[in-house]
């Protein structure tokens, strides 16, 4: 019986990378008075539902995605959070 | 000879390749639609600029996986001339037909205007027209155009002259200024280590006769007409 889950993945510049997104984002933050920022970085988000019949078998065809289309290892790293759906 | 110009959904600079190669150079040049799977009978593969798949996910991301691609990565294997300029260049890091990566420009701007590249290697089949340390005047058009390797690459790109230009000022010199896209070491173009695959983001087709105001670029097509031509002698 195949299951229906829901991965979120959240793709981002490696760290050490300049962002320059992420920077002038932290720049209009203090412009706007936000301040004892450390950091911004800005990436994307990903929503990938897939059928598999177990948790251990979607996350690896969501790695595999990752691996072949939605990440490119030479700048960016990711995360991910995958859960049955309800 | 004959050129082969490969039109995705999304390029935009085709038509102005196809017309340097065949109103400027006199030479053969056929459109390949992504979807076709071969690439039989041509000399080089020219890789156009502009927006393929709207450049979604990341600049060539997508265009990497058309049906096209696969038998252009045979061809290049086989020792085929590949040109990938600006997008072309985009999609040919994706297919690691070519090494590095691009990232947003350093300012974050689509930039459009006339830049200097300095010849770092004429002994390629793509500028052996062209002097070591010639300043070519092309122009740019991009917003994803900041070459990224990590040092290590750049250490074997340059240990196998594989940087073939690099942005530069009008004398020649390596300026942050002339610098338009914060490129790691001011490349602007690689090839690979065969030397049959060309990566830029300057657009040679757009500075390819007088009346747009640099004639420059052709000096990268009629390379390679002349390596081609000569190799069949």
């Amino acid at each position: 019986m195949q299951k229906l889950f829901q991965a979120k993945v959240y793709v981002s510049l490696k760290k050490g990378l300049a962002d320059p997104q992420g920077s002038t984002i932290k720049e209009a933050l203090e412009s706007l008075g936000y301040r004892n920022l450390s950091e911004v970085r800005f990436g994307k988000y990903i929503e990938v539902k897939l059928r598999a019949k177990t948790k251990k078998g979607a996350e690896q065809k969501l790695k595999e995605m990752c691996g072949k289309l939605l990440v490119n290892p030479i700048i960016e790293e990711y995360s991910y959070h995958i859960e049955e759906e309800g | 000879m004959r050129f082969g110009v490969v039109v995705f959904p999304g390029s935009n600079c085709d038509y102005d390749c196809y017309y340097v190669v065949r109103d400027l150079l006199g030479e053969e040049v056929d459109f390949i639609w992504h979807k076709e799977r071969r690439v039989e009978g041509f000399d080089c593969l020219i890789l156009p600029g502009g927006f393929s798949y709207g450049d979604y996910l990341r600049t060539g991301a997508i265009a990497r996986f058309s049906p096209i691609m696969r038998a252009v990565s045979g061809f290049a294997a086989r020792g085929g001339l590949v040109i990938g300029i600006c997008n072309g260049f985009q999609i040919l890091l994706e297919s690691n037909l070519l090494p590095g990566a691009m990232m947003k420009n350093k300012n974050l701007r689509f930039i459009c205007r006339f830049v200097n590249i300095r010849v770092e290697n004429n002994l390629t089949s793509f500028t052996n027209l062209c002097q070591i340390g010639q300043v070519l005047k092309v122009p740019i058009a991009h917003i994803d155009g900041s070459y990224y390797a990590d040092h290590e690459i750049i250490g074997t790109l340059k240990e196998n002259n594989q940087i073939i230009f690099r942005y530069c000022n009008e004398e020649g010199g390596l300026a942050q200024e002339s610098n338009p896209n914060g490129s790691k070491d001011f490349i602007a173009g690689i090839s690979n280590r065969q030397g049959n695959v060309l990566g830029l983001m300057p657009h040679p087709e757009r500075a390819s006769e007088s009346i747009l105001g640099s004639e420059d670029g052709r000096l990268i097509f009629e390379s390679v007409v002349r390596a081609v031509k000569g190799r069949v002698k």
